[in-house]
């Protein structure tokens, strides 16, 4: 019994199948209360204001938008060394979650920066690179949705996503080198030596836990339609060859 | 591999298009943006070679899809694949003939048309030596994406779109440089930098652009 006996197709939509409804029910259990805790029951910071909650979307948002992206790559790798197609599929899957994650962190960012520094948007190297992010992710859709061939596109967007990935990495050095920002450092650490007061701190993490539930969920389901999409794929050829 | 870089040079320059638009739209940006930005000497020679940077780039862009595009459709690019030179050693040759009809030219104009936005007297230097460390970079990533995009009918937007956010870092590298140089501060670390990228691409892409353009042959 290993690890890649769920790749196999058959196998990886029944236990998702049944796993599927448990992920969304924790899901539900860890988001809907981290949020309402977050909203409702916490304090108003001293420099903040009220202004400070949407830390509960935005920190959540911007952590699985890298976290994505990663998944990915690995999923990218996974697909070009040993050909499964339910990790190539599950990055498809992902990309999408993956760019609105991002979109969700800079609007969130963009709404807590005006009250706070005063402006929508400054070019300090995280929102640079959380810009950049998301035209990689674009560039990587795109690609996606303009081949045909399921297998080509495949093919090509994981070597996209690897060559991309180096490239993403070099990109949040060179903003760091070209400008120094504004952003507030790590808001968290596992070493509790820097981040915010208890109060904020574990309505976070039940809000990160929610996010994070909720991305496998999302992942899961937009997975198993994809390879119920190119099983599609697979019939409609037969039949015409059927035919022919 | 230098028949064949040959060969692409003549093409490049015969097609009419490839070596002379790039120098053209690079000097018609060069003279848009004062226009765009007003006449004043002192604002055009501030971002004169973020400005020069910028277009040089676009201009790069212009010509990527003819790389493998052409060959493609006639079925030379078949006949590469299956001759003895590897095909990492197409893409590279094809690369450096597209830096050498696109990228030299764009590094030998620049110094040129930085006067027309009012580039101080170390400026020409600074912008010569950083296009012509990141031009090569230019070209081999924008090899990758034309390898990536070759099969497509109409992938010319969408090679902007996969090859512009590759350009970043160089970019960024490049224009820090040239606008440290100018204002006479050091620009050592940006421009080591920027020749990592150079080296680095120039090493390495090959190989993904060539496995890219395997996976389009099939």
């Amino acid at each position: 019994m290993s690890l890649w006996e769920f790749a196999n197709p058959v196998r990886f939509m029944a236990l998702s199948g049944k796993v599927l409804p448990w992920v969304i029910g924790l899901t539900a259990l860890t988001l809907i209360p981290g949020l309402i805790w977050g909203f409702f029951f916490t304090p108003e910071a001293v420099n903040f204001g009220n202004s400070v909650k949407i830390i509960y979307v935005h920190v959540p948002s911007a952590m699985m938008a890298i976290n994505i992206w990663v998944m990915m790559l690995v999923t990218s790798l996974i697909w070009i060394v040993r050909r499964h197609h339910v990790s190539v599929r599950a990055a498809k899957a992902a990309a999408l979650i993956g760019v609105t994650m991002t979109v969700i962190a800079l609007i969130t960012g963009a709404i807590w920066g005006e009250p706070m520094w005063g402006t929508y948007w400054a070019w300090d190297p995280r929102l640079t690179s959380f810009l950049i992010l998301f035209l990689f992710y674009l560039g990587y859709m795109a690609l996606w949705a303009a081949i045909e061939n399921p297998d080509t596109a495949a093919d090509l967007t994981s070597v996209l996503c690897i060559v991309g990935s180096v490239f993403a990495l070099l990109s949040r050095y060179a903003v760091n080198f070209w400008n120094q920002g504004l952003h507030q450092g790590a808001s968290l650490s596992m070493d509790k030596e820097e981040h915010v007061a208890d109060v904020y701190y574990l309505p976070l993490l039940l809000c990160l836990a929610g996010f994070v539930l909720l991305f496998i969920a999302l992942v899961l389901i937009r997975t198993r339609t994809e390879l119920r999409l190119v099983r599609l794929h697979r019939l409609e050829i037969r039949e015409r060859m059927k035919d022919a | 591999m230098i028949a064949l870089l040959v060969r692409d040079m003549r093409l490049a320059m015969r097609a009419g298009g490839g070596f002379g638009l790039g120098l053209a739209f690079f000097l018609i940006v060069s003279t848009l943006v004062p226009f765009g930005v007003g006449p004043e000497a002192a604002i055009l020679s501030r971002i004169a070679p973020g400005i020069l940077w910028v277009g040089a780039l676009l201009a790069c862009l212009l010509s990527l899809d003819r790389i493998f595009q052409l060959d493609f459709e006639d079925g030379s690019l078949d006949l590469l694949a299956t001759a003895p030179i590897p095909m990492e050693g197409t893409v590279a040759i094809k690369a450096l003939a597209h830096w050498l009809v696109t990228g030299l030219p764009l590094t030998l104009a620049a110094p040129a048309f930085g006067a027309l936005m009012n580039l101080q007297s170390p400026g020409h230097y600074w912008i010569f030596v950083t296009l012509l460390i990141g031009t090569p970079a230019l070209s081999m990533i924008g090899a990758f994406g034309a390898a990536l995009t070759v099969g497509l009918k109409r992938g010319g937007l969408l090679l902007s779109l996969l090859v512009l956010p590759l350009y970043i870092p160089t970019l960024i590298f490049g224009a820090e440089a040239a606008t440290r140089g100018t204002a006479g501060l050091s620009a050592l670390t940006p421009l080591l930098i920027m020749a990592g990228i150079t080296a680095g691409s120039v090493a390495l892409l090959p190989f993904a652009a060539a496995s890219a353009l395997r996976i389009n042959l099939r």
